[in-house]
């Protein structure tokens, strides 16, 4: 089967988390026409992807959770009249704990060929979920994770976020017990991030909250890491864990290179080689230019200097690195400077080399960003 | 020559020097209307920017009087108004006989203005007062004429009201020029005896100067020799400057011209140097000449370290009309290779940087200025340091010697307590205290020159809320006691941070400095010690901690792009630093690290 995935964005949350600054509205007037132009999208874009069968369909938003079994199923109905899955297809839906409730999981389970919950829990401990001004209660998250797995859910994952002011080194080490306790076997971990454009940012902008420790963000990076090795969580990617068998092949995808189509507002396509497009990040524009025949995306072409950017930015932050040969198919320049580079990040015992293959030391996680500009080509 | 007139305008920054030049250029139709260019003769963009004059120009006029119909021929030498290019002013004085002594109505007399007053009295210039900017509502035209009247002890009504933008009073300059400004003595049939008082560099024609005829007679192609550099050239071309330059065959004594000899750098000419003639030549030259010295050193290091020739290039180009730029090659640990530059002051330190970077598209790095020391051995040599990595070692120095300026300060009763607490700060000593108004003051102070390059000026304005002009001259060199501090990163010196101070001001400059660098100066992965010390004895030291974590958390949705381009931009930021050992510097850091306000 050729690595291949589909992305669809929901671009729709009853309330907005007061750090996340993907795209989504929480005005779901225009949810119907907005739906329906994503499945013209679909209709224009289907050719963009070089085969039929499908690796990955992966709902994303936003809160995908917010459809309803039958607003899945036009969906699937549509993109069945273009691609094929099959059992080993993962089929994700980003949920809500609080969207999940038993009779929606039943659905899912049996009506839809959803089979993979990527659940925003975020945090066991009600003091983040305040901070983070997410709706659902640490209570309803651990039972929506019990209830989940009783049905038959066998591919969970959920989202932890570490290093927020509210997140002590207590909290965070329960958080990750709770969730090896509860047999979670996928987990992705970030670091707390203030972005401009949330209420996160205005806040500690206006020094209403503070800025984020980056001491305590990189302590409990390293219990983090820690913690996957006791508890055999494959550090598979920097912010991914994933116990034998459980990696996500929509995340792995995006790391390796692999073609993706991304449909709905802000959703981001790759089509293997050179082009990426992005989505306008906005509803409105978005239904415009689908209603008026426009593309809803703009382009770039990589130029190869950028592929090879890419490639150490994305490759780089997989357990398995990066090989000399992937650089070298690029040009001989290409691997000459990685190379010239790598040596002073290999002496400051940042980067690792085993046969031909580059991977971050553990240390070097925590400097990903530094590693890969120091790599650049720029 | 009974026709000609030569005058300067004396003004302070400001004071509508501009503007009043470009009226006397369209009341005598020089340049019509249409044609005018607010501060016509400032055609340096960075001059018209700033609005002030950094090279001086100029330009001839006819002025048909109304009352006779007689024409007179007008050469009006325009003069740079900052104190860094004082010389040139002098040369420029040298060249007339008459000056427009030009002062704002709205600020009265500064200091700039007294002492270019002082040169123009001291050649015997006719002095016009003009008081300026009469339309003003805040003008106090009376206040400011007896000013006037004290300091040059003319009567009330020599002093003409005018406005350079209403044009008052244009007029009546235009008829004082003629009646009070003798015309030019000189001998036409005397060898030939011109004053060069400029130069300009015009790409196509090479080095054009700018002269007075004091006596005799030049025609185009006559052999000439400039008599301080010794060098001989033939004329190719000689002329009038109006608006643009008009050849001519001959000049003879009492006018203003240009030549063109094929000179290709302005370093062959020298503002002050006498022209005259192969074959026959004046007894002797004129008076006043100075080998122009700089005032004030500071390091250029390129960026990056393979644009080194290209900087070379850009400082050789730059040198064409800039003669008092000086640089030689040198050598920093930390910065690698660059030039040591002598700049006439701070200004023209800023202008240099300036016009690398919009010319010649080349960013540097400005290391802290300094002065030029003489530094005594105990064998007794007295060796002259530009930069302070060159000082002897301690074992081997006996003392060292650094120059004393003359400050002038004209200012407010009520700024004297604030101007000298700064000036007794910066280890000055007040030598006179002289009202020239009951509202004016002016205070004269022996400073280290080395105590005024740096924030002086601006700090002067600032606790005199604008109200004090400033100006000075070097006078000597005398002996302190000065040590070299250094500044160390990771226990690295660097030599392009390490600077001269007095020893009784050097711990709390070190620990000044360390504070900044801990602001300027990014996190790294590393933790960086910051220490600044005397010899092996550390006075200061800061730390700045260790980046622990570099990475962004999330990479969601495919979107590649955004991460990419942030990387990407931030390497670029990236390039502008300086890696010292292991550290970091940016570029701004060097000349920042002293702006310590």
């Amino acid at each position: 089967m050729p690595d291949q995935s589909l992305y669809i964005h929901v671009p729709f949350c009853k309330r907005a988390c007061h750090y996340c600054d993907f795209h989504f509205s929480t005005v779901q007037k225009h949810k119907k026409e907005v739906l329906e132009a994503m499945l013209l999208e679909l209709d224009l874009r289907k050719g963009e992807l070089p085969d039929r069968n499908l690796c990955s369909i992966y709902f994303g938003g936003g809160t995908p959770s917010l459809l309803s079994i039958s607003e899945l199923n036009v969906f699937f109905d549509h993109i069945a009249r273009y691609f094929n899955w099959g059992r080993k297809t993962e089929i994700t839906l980003e949920a809500n704990p609080d969207d999940l409730s038993e009779a929606y999981l039943k659905s899912l389970l049996k009506e839809t060929p959803i089979n993979r919950l990527s659940i925003g829990v975020q945090s066991f401990a009600e003091e983040d979920l305040r901070y983070m001004g997410r709706i659902h209660t640490a209570r309803e998250a651990e039972e929506v994770l019990f209830k989940a797995q009783d049905l038959g859910f066998e591919k969970l994952s959920i989202d932890l976020i570490f290093g927020g002011p509210t997140t002590s080194d207590e909290i965070w080490a329960a958080n990750l017990e709770k969730a090896a306790s509860l047999q979670v076997q996928h987990l992705s971990c970030y670091a707390l991030t203030v972005e401009e454009r949330t209420a996160l940012g205005y806040r500690v902008r206006k020094d209403l909250s503070p800025q984020p420790s980056e001491s305590r963000a990189a302590r409990q990076f390293e219990y983090l890491m820690a913690f996957a090795e006791r508890q055999d969580y494959e550090p598979y990617e920097i912010s991914n864990f994933a116990r034998k068998g459980h990696r996500a092949i929509h995340n792995s995808l995006y790391w390796q290179g692999a073609p993706y189509l991304g449909i709905g507002p802000s959703a981001h396509s790759f089509d293997g080689h050179r082009r990426r497009r992005w989505n306008v990040a906005n509803n409105g524009l978005y239904l415009k230019c689908l209603t008026t025949g426009q593309p809803p995306w703009e382009e770039e072409c990589l130029t190869s200097e950028q592929r090879y950017n890419e490639l150490v930015l994305t490759r780089l932050r997989t357990l398995e690195g990066l090989s000399a040969k992937a650089i070298q198919d690029l040009g001989e320049n290409y691997l000459q400077h990685f190379l010239r580079q790598a040596k002073s990040l290999q002496a400051e015992k940042l980067l690792e080399e085993e046969k031909g293959w580059y991977r971050l030391s553990r240390a070097g996680r925590l400097l990903a960003d530094f590693v890969a500009r120091e790599l650049f080509w720029v | 020559m009974q026709k000609i007139r030569n005058f300067c305008v004396i003004a302070h920054i400001d004071h509508g020097k501009s503007t009043l030049s470009d009226r006397l250029l369209e009341y005598t139709n020089t340049i019509s209307k249409r044609e005018m260019q607010d501060q016509a003769l400032d055609n340096m963009d960075l001059e018209r920017e700033r609005g002030i004059t950094i090279k001086s120009h100029a330009i001839q006029l006819s002025y048909q009087r109304p009352s006779d119909g007689e024409t007179y021929t007008f050469n009006l030498i325009d003069t740079p108004g900052h104190v860094d290019f004082s010389y040139e002013v002098s040369r420029s004085i040298a060249a007339c006989e008459g000056a427009l002594l030009l002062v704002d109505a709205t600020q009265g007399i500064q200091a700039q203005t007294i002492s270019n007053l002082y040169l123009a009295l001291d050649q015997g210039l006719e002095i016009i007062p003009v008081v300026n900017k009469i339309d003003m509502p805040n003008a106090m035209v009376e206040e400011v004429s007896d000013q006037i009247v004290e300091l040059i002890g003319c009567a009330p009504e020599d002093i003409i009201p005018a406005s350079g933008k209403t044009g008052a009073g244009v007029q009546d300059i235009l008829e004082a020029i003629v009646e009070r400004i003798p015309p030019p003595t000189g001998e036409p049939e005397e060898p030939l005896q011109a004053l060069i008082f400029d130069s300009i560099f015009n790409s196509y024609r090479g080095v054009i100067a700018y002269f007075r005829i004091m006596n005799g007679t030049l025609c185009k192609g006559d052999k000439v020799r400039f008599v301080n550099t010794g060098k001989e050239y033939e004329a190719d071309e000689i002329g009038i400057l109006r608006m643009d330059m008009v050849p001519q065959q001959e000049l003879s004594a009492g006018n203003v011209g240009y030549i063109i000899t094929g000179i290709k750098t302005s370093r062959e000419i020298k503002v002050g140097d006498t022209i005259t003639h192969v074959d026959r030549p004046c007894e002797e030259s004129i008076q006043g000449f100075e080998d122009v010295k700089p005032m004030v050193y500071a390091g250029i290091f390129p960026i990056d370290n393979d644009e080194y020739e290209d900087l070379r290039d850009s400082l050789e180009k730059l040198q064409l009309n800039d003669a008092a730029l000086v640089f030689e090659p040198e050598t920093s640990v930390a910065l690698g290779f660059g030039f040591r530059c002598g700049f006439l002051g701070m200004l023209h330190l800023e202008i240099v940087q300036e016009r690398l970077s919009r010319e010649f598209d080349m960013e540097v790095i400005t290391t802290v200025p300094n002065v030029s020391y003489f530094a005594y051995t105990k064998r007794g040599e007295k060796l002259t340091i530009h930069t302070p990595s060159d000082m002897p070692e301690p074992t081997v120095l006996d003392y060292i010697e650094e120059p004393y300026i003359r400050a002038q300060m004209i200012t407010k009763p009520d700024f004297i307590g604030p101007i000298i607490t700064l000036c007794l700060e910066k280890r000055g000593v007040l030598i006179n205290q002289l009202y020239l108004t009951s509202t004016r003051v002016e205070l004269t102070f022996e400073l280290p020159l080395a105590e005024i390059v740096f924030d002086f000026y601006d700090r002067l304005k600032s606790i005199s809320r604008g109200y004090a002009s400033f100006d000075y001259t070097p006078i000597d060199y005398r002996r302190s006691d000065l040590v070299k501090l250094d500044i160390l990163l990771n226990g690295e010196a660097v030599d392009a941070l390490s600077a001269l101070v007095h020893r009784s001001k050097a711990e709390a400059f070190g620990r000044k400095i360390c504070k900044k660098l801990k602001e300027l100066l990014p996190r790294q992965q590393y933790k960086i010690a910051i220490q600044a010390s005397i010899g092996a004895k550390v006075i200061a030291r800061e730390t700045i901690s260790a980046l622990r974590k570099d990475v962004t958390a999330k990479c969601y949705g495919g979107d590649i792009t955004r991460k990419r381009k942030l990387l990407e931009k931030q390497k670029k930021g990236k390039k502008k630093m300086r890696q010292i050992g292991k550290v970091q510097v940016p570029q701004k850091a060097f000349l920042q690290v002293l702006k310590l306000d």
